[in-house]
């Protein structure tokens, strides 16, 4: 087994309040210690809330602002044109959010800092639903997936922000998760070294809202990938595609028989399912092939 | 460049020259009638060297309200200025700014909410973020509303207050009526207020927090202080507007007085409708009756002592209200606030309050008059009378 050494400055500490075997911790620790502490953050609603811990503690040693929950990407942008002001525009201003203040109310205010490109960093933990409040859908959650809010299963397809994000030309915007652990860390590295609107949407498979075992996070995100549902790559300047890992061949049936979420699926919505995700990737390959960043 | 002692300004180019006179760093604003020359006239100052700030032109009022609070929070001036519809996009962070005691200054230019939609001159955009936890003032004139911008800064940035003040004045009325306007130098600015560089601010070398979840009890105390520091404002606030004084020669006080010297009645207005009163006051005056006028120029917090101290003994209180509040009493919340102010006062006057103006319909001497001889024949009503 391959063992990851991976140079951290300690910022996110135990003691944080996320559910046991979160996926969410881990990608939180290598974001926030790859940062270091000349970083400050945003955090709107989110699982990011209790993540961090009520007053007067904190899971993190940078400051944090809790802001609302449709305002990161502005309040963000607002602490970094205050801090160049100040004439300490070295400081890293992170904004971390889940999909629902990202993909929903918080994409007004994302379009106009990603058209302005001002510089930030946004890490959108995409968790697929509104799991802080007890699971109920995003423009985030895929087709057929059941949330309380649509209890006979989604009928309308994942929204894809990264395409979304492309199309305003930002510098830098990528797929990651913690089953790719060190895709992930090259990708934190490389955007800290960048300016202008950076992101990274982290797939969190979320053990309660998803329906899965408290171990099996890692094996989740491993899936995800491998059968094609959430591939990995990077977007650079609206035109540079880079794959960095697609689908090994599996059916996307390996990866949603083993969540809750997809149990009232008949045989022919999963092979929609596999129909969708088969489409995307073929566009997805096309996109790379004609916009390489190798090219 | 230097600028010019005196200029032929509009409200809203007044209104720029008070902030560019407070040197903000970041200014975030979204454009909309009847506000957006001030914003262009605070970028054309960039342009000429007048200014070094950083501008942000967000998506919506709401995405820049949240850049302002951070940006406050971060240890910066901030500017914006808003109307109507955009204030209440704003309203959820209206709160929010003061929860996060972040002294920003905005200007607000008083128009219709709709719908229907319209363009004229209404407190009701305002009025109806009374409880949000900002400073308010109620300004008539484009001189008035250069110097209460400055007087905002100095209130609002008080270290014993942390709140965000907005002062508002009416669409066309004032935002775009041309009158000549003093200006002072950079330097007498510099002397009135000092830089802003708050202790706590977000700072990784400060490693502070601000805003996380609390328990119940925090809460309490939060809202409790806030609420102690808008008690300390009018102090501070009449503090400002005297050294503005000293410094300029122009006062205001936050509640005006007008002629109330031997008036058995007095007229209560905010914003226009004062200097239309003013003549309505001389006219009476000199056919003998005793009327005087006070404009309430600083609404929140609301001048709850000075005004019972001012009243007590008068006859009758006319109340002209330009913003209305629909199953308040009849709808006018000037006349909710006055009343609820003299509740309980020995020798409190009779209290009649008119919806006057509202919708931007003009207000004449010769109606004040109106309403006021009315208000002398007929008993006073606990509901308010739409009176135009």
């Amino acid at each position: 087994m391959k063992h990851y050494e991976i140079a951290e400055e300690k910022v996110f500490l135990p003691g944080h309040g996320a559910c046991p075997g979160c996926a969410m911790a881990l990608a939180l620790r290598y974001v926030l210690n790859i940062f270091g502490r000349n970083s400050v953050a945003v955090i709107p609603p989110s699982c990011m809330g209790p993540m961090m811990g009520a007053q007067p503690y904190s899971s993190m040693l940078i400051p944090i602002f809790h802001n609302s929950f449709e305002s990161s990407a502005s309040s963000a942008a607002g602490i970094k044109r205050a801090l160049r002001a100040r004439d300490r525009d070295d400081v890293n201003v992170l904004a971390l959010a889940g999909d629902g203040g990202t993909y929903d109310i918080g994409l007004q205010a994302l379009s106009s800092v990603a058209e302005h490109n001002e510089d930030i960093v946004y890490i959108c933990m995409d968790n697929e639903g509104y799991m802080n409040t007890g699971t109920q859908k995003s423009s985030s959650t895929p087709r057929h997936a059941y949330t309380t809010s649509t209890p006979g299963g989604k009928e309308s397809r994942k929204k894809n922000l990264v395409e979304i994000m492309a199309a305003h030309h930002v510098p830098y915007v990528a797929t990651a998760n913690i089953g790719y652990l060190d895709d992930f860390v090259t990708k934190i590295h490389k955007i800290k070294d960048m300016k202008g609107t950076r992101m990274i949407i982290v797939l969190i498979p979320c053990i309660d809202g998803w329906g899965f075992p408290g171990d099996a996070a890692a094996t989740m995100s491993r899936l995800a990938v491998q059968t094609g549902v959430f591939p990995l790559y990077e977007v650079e300047d609206g035109t540079k595609y880079t794959i960095n890992h697609g689908p090994e061949g599996l059916p996307v049936e390996t990866y949603i028989s083993r969540q809750r979420r997809y149990r009232h699926l008949t045989a022919e919505q999963v092979s929609e399912i596999q129909k969708e995700v088969d489409e995307n990737w073929a566009k997805l390959e096309g996109m790379a092939n004609l916009f390489s960043a190798t090219m | 460049m230097k600028l010019k002692d005196a200029m032929l300004l509009t409200g809203n180019h007044a209104a720029a020259y008070g902030a560019m006179l407070a040197q903000p760093k970041v200014m975030p604003i979204y454009p909309i009638t009847p506000q957006t020359p001030v914003a262009e006239k605070l970028t054309e100052f960039q342009l000429q060297g007048l200014l070094d700030a950083e501008f942000i032109t967000p998506e919506s009022e709401h995405s820049a309200m949240a850049a302002c609070i951070s940006a406050s929070l971060t240890g910066v001036r901030v500017f914006t200025a808003t109307s109507s519809q955009g204030l209440m996009l704003m309203h959820e962070l209206l709160h929010f700014a003061s929860g996060a005691r972040t002294p920003i200054v905005m200007v607000n230019a008083n128009r219709t909410v709709a719908s229907p939609w319209g363009f004229w001159a209404d407190h009701t955009d305002s009025l109806s973020q009374r409880d949000t936890g900002w400073l308010q003032y109620y300004v008539e004139n484009p001189q008035e509303a250069l110097d209460t911008v400055l007087q905002a800064y100095k209130t609002a940035e008080n270290p014993s207050v942390l709140l965000p003040a907005m002062i508002s004045y009416e669409a066309f009325y004032v935002s775009h009526s041309l009158e000549v306007v003093e200006i002072p130098s950079q330097e007498a600015v510099d002397s009135y207020l000092p830089p802003f560089d708050p202790e706590l601010r977000f700072d990784p070398e400060q490693g502070r927090s601000f805003g996380n979840v609390v328990s119940q009890e925090l809460y309490y105390r939060h809202r409790k202080q806030l609420s102690q520091a808008m008690d300390k404002v009018f102090a501070i606030a009449k503090d400002a507007d005297e050294k503005w004084k000293e410094l300029t020669g122009r006062t205001y006080g936050l509640v005006e007085r007008y002629k109330c010297e031997n008036a058995q009645h007095i007229i209560i207005a905010m914003g226009t409708i004062s200097g239309t009163a003013r003549a309505a006051v001389d006219k009476m005056q000199s056919d003998g009756i005793p009327v005087g006028l006070m404009k309430i120029r600083l609404f929140r917090p609301f001048p709850v002592d000075k005004l019972r101290q001012e009243l007590a003994g008068r006859d009758k209180v006319i109340i002209l209200d330009r913003g209305s509040s629909p199953g308040t009493g009849g709808g006018s919340v000037l006349h909710q606030e006055v009343k609820s102010s003299l509740y309980g006062l020995k020798n409190a006057p009779e209290v009649y309050g008119y919806l006057a103006g509202v919708g931007g319909t003009n207000i004449t001497p010769e109606k004040i008059e109106d309403l006021v001889k009315r208000s002398l024949k007929e008993k006073s009503t606990t509901k308010s009378i739409w009176g135009w």
